[in-house]
């Protein structure tokens, strides 16, 4: 195998490759973002095609308050990440947890509305085509965010015991970009489902 | 098999216990083992859904029939379709991919070997739950019950209402899971090529079979979304009252066909890919020639990749679509089987002034360029929408797939599998042996598929399970059941040929065929680090480069 080097003309002198991380999440956002878009072009298509049963003008409230939360958040996730790779630990952690917090809290908003909706006005997935299209595409956002913000828990957790540290950055740069897909799709949804549906 | 690279002289190796080597096998995250694996594994459904579809071909082999109820009729194609797909194709194709791809791009492992070993257990579990149905789902016709909806499950048949019980269920999801697994190894796929090729590999030097596995991975990754949509979707019309497909509520079952043929038509595409792949690396090799115009190759692949998520509903021209879509399909159809005549071309322009070696791989590839091609040219004919709405639900269409799948990917795994089972196992497989399969199954394909256009053209309907006997089909009917049955034969042989050369074949060595891509650089089989030092290339075939220093490739490219 050494006599390879020797037959060749110079090696290339430099051979930087991207990074696996990234790559593999933004593989990751491709493949869900298409998995989001059939139930995106699924909701779109029964708007206003329900034969019975509440309508999204007479139900739906704009969840402005919450909708800030999470793009904020996105917004606070950016800084931690750039404040990790500066080596500023202390300013991570606080935005990281910023983080958490403005997503927990989105989720609450998700979790209020589908209160009120349920035991308030008896709409549920089984109720009419607007219900099963709303909360399946809704509640796959919502347990993406879940999902996300278990993710960050555990890096908050580790943060907090003083294990992260600006070698991390890179692993923490590819949650970000979890992140930010998360609120990208909310920003979908949510025109689709509270501007364009209604 | 691979854990052991060099035998030290006078040192005593403790030979292992079949649990210790079980364990190994079953934590392994070596990607050369999980290939091994997927294969394998993809091998025994082969036999199984291939014995599925023997049992269908008795049935109707003769008019009016009983060697199976409808019922089972119905469950048979069901799953022989779904396991060949799923269980067959899939597996297989992510095996070599898997086995390949580190190995000719110079690296050690994939991106991402955990992920590598779950993506594999996950399509493993897959495969149990679609055959744990036949002992735990209760379905329409009592306990029991294999799915029966068909492989592609239309709405509203699979509504509770219509499918009782689990088998649908079961084919849920046993399809959502190893769905899952497809879409991590497709990341992994990508990752890897991307950010682990050697140094001096560039992209415009990698082998063609990591480009092609490049692209059928983004269309994974694009495809099976879609299914895992949909199969969410179903789940949540069975189980949560949710109304998608449900006509009675104002849902359409024709979003279920749209949702599954958006997965289905680029799934078949992700099928034949690694097929091309194997073509573009075994043809230069047995016609001593670089492959022609490999630029093009990869521009035509990525064509492929894109205008086949644009050709989805020709599978629906006969549902009521109105004519700007059904018009608009046809186009897009025609559009995409030119990218696939130009590989066809640069695969004879290949051979073309080269020095052919009738080796078995050669004669299997031989073989998928003339089946191919056929199954192209029908494939453009129910392309057409007034040309498929006479023979869509017919035994035509069957034998377009058929043709397709068959000629095209079983063949082409034949090939791979003959090419590189000297690299797997260190040992090559009998010569003799091979001829006499690759021949019968020949004989048997073109028997079975050649015939079966015939029916269809004379109207015979799909998914039937029994036939008059004035219609003019018996004689083909039962001429193409005989051919099934040399296709048996013949695969009877080829596992007799892998197994006995497994223990008897003629030691293979590092480079068996004078190949030129990198995998061919290391031992057979490779050691679990597969290169002691990382290779440096500077061409597309750095082992020519190796073997020839006065003439490089490098010289030229």
């Amino acid at each position: 195998m050494s006599a390879m080097a020797n037959s060749f003309p110079q090696a290339p002198a430099t051979w930087r490759l991207p990074d696996r991380g990234k790559v593999a999440m933004a593989s990751l956002i491709i493949a869900e973002s298409a998995i989001f878009t059939i139930f995106v072009v699924a909701y779109l298509f029964y708007v206003g095609k329900s034969l019975t049963g509440p309508t999204p003008r007479e139900l739906l409230e704009t969840p402005i308050f919450y909708t800030i939360c999470l793009l904020s958040s996105s917004l606070t996730i950016h800084f931690a990440a750039k404040s990790l790779t500066r080596d500023r630990v202390g300013a991570f952690l606080g935005l990281w947890v910023l983080t958490i917090v403005l997503g927990a809290t989105f989720m609450y908003g998700t979790a209020q509305e589908w209160h009120r909706l349920i035991y308030e006005h008896g709409f549920t997935i089984s109720t009419n085509l607007f219900g099963t299209t709303y909360y399946s595409l809704v509640g796959l956002h919502a347990f993406h965010v879940t999902a996300g913000l278990l993710m960050l828990l555990i890096v908050a957790i580790f943060g907090l015991l003083g294990r992260v540290g600006v070698q991390h950055s890179h692993r923490v740069e590819v949650l970000s970009m979890y992140w930010h897909f998360v609120d990208a799709v909310w920003v979908i949804v949510f025109t689709v489902v509270y501007v364009l549906g209604r | 098999m691979s854990s052991n690279a060099f035998t030290i002289p006078g040192v005593q190796i403790d030979e292992k216990s079949w649990v210790d080597t079980l364990h190994e096998w079953v934590t392994t995250v070596d990607h050369k083992r999980l290939g091994v694996l997927y294969i394998l594994y993809a091998l025994l459904f082969l036999v199984v859904a291939g014995v599925e579809a023997l049992i269908i071909r008795i049935q109707l082999m003769f008019p009016h029939s009983h060697f199976v109820s409808p019922q089972v009729f119905n469950r048979l194609f069901t799953m022989h379709g779904t396991t060949m797909v799923f269980f067959m194709g899939m597996p297989i194709l992510f095996g070599f991919a898997n086995y390949l791809v580190p190995l000719m791009i110079g690296a050690r492992d994939m991106a991402f070997p955990r992920l590598n070993a779950f993506s594999f257990w996950l399509s493993a579990l897959g495969g149990f739950l679609l055959y744990f149905s036949l002992v735990g789902a209760n379905g329409l016709y009592g306990a029991g019950n294999a799915p029966d909806v068909g492989w592609w499950a239309y709405a509203p048949l699979t509504a509770r209402a219509f499918s009782p019980g689990h088998s649908t269920d079961y084919w849920t999801l046993a399809l959502l899971v190893s769905g899952f697994g497809s879409i991590g190894t497709a990341i992994n796929i990508i990752a890897t090529i991307l950010c682990m090729r050697c140094p001096g590999m560039k992209l415009s030097r990698m082998p063609l079979l990591a480009w092609l596995n490049l692209v059928m991975a983004g269309m994974v990754l694009l495809a099976v979304s879609p299914l895992t949509a949909a199969q969410m979707m179903l789940l949540i019309d069975r189980y949560l009252g949710g109304h998608f497909f449900d006509t009675q509520a104002g849902g359409s079952a024709m979003l279920w066909m749209h949702f599954f043929w958006i997965f289905g038509h680029p799934e078949v595409y992700v099928l034949i890919i690694p097929c091309f792949a194997f073509m573009s690396e075994i043809i230069p090799v047995f016609s001593r020639k670089p492959i022609f115009g490999y630029p093009v190759m990869v521009a035509a692949t990525v064509c492929i990749g894109f205008v086949s998520m644009s050709v989805w509903a020709h599978h629906m021209f006969s549902v009521g679509m109105n004519s700007y879509a059904n018009s608009f399909f046809t186009i897009t159809t025609m559009a995409v089987g030119v990218p696939t005549g130009i590989k066809i071309f640069n695969w004879l322009g290949t051979m073309w002034g080269g020095r052919i070696q009738f080796k078995v791989p050669m004669l299997f590839c031989i073989a998928f360029l003339f089946q191919f091609l056929i199954a192209g040219l029908t494939g453009v004919m129910l392309g057409s929408a007034a040309f498929a709405s006479q023979l869509t639900l017919s035994y035509f269409v069957v034998a377009h797939f058929h043709y397709t799948l068959v000629g095209g990917v079983v063949f082409g795994v034949f090939a791979a599998i003959y090419y590189w089972y000297p690299k797997i196992t260190g040992r090559m497989l009998n010569e003799t042996l091979g001829k006499v399969h690759f021949w019968l199954f020949l004989i048997g394909f073109h028997l079975t598929f050649d015939l079966m256009h015939i029916p269809g053209l004379l109207g015979m309907p799909r998914r039937i399970y029994t036939y008059e006997p004035d219609r003019g089909w018996d004689i083909l009917n039962l001429l193409i059941s005989v051919g099934g049955f040399i296709q048996a034969i013949a695969v009877v042989i080829f596992v007799a040929n892998l197994i006995v050369s497994y223990f008897k074949g003629k030691k293979a060595g590092n480079d068996p065929w004078d190949a030129w891509t990198l995998e061919w650089a290391t031992s057979s089989p490779p050691p679990a680090y597969n290169f002691a030092s990382i290779p440096l290339v500077a061409s597309r075939r750095p082992l020519w480069d190796l073997k020839h220093p006065e003439d490089p490739d490098s010289r030229y490219e």
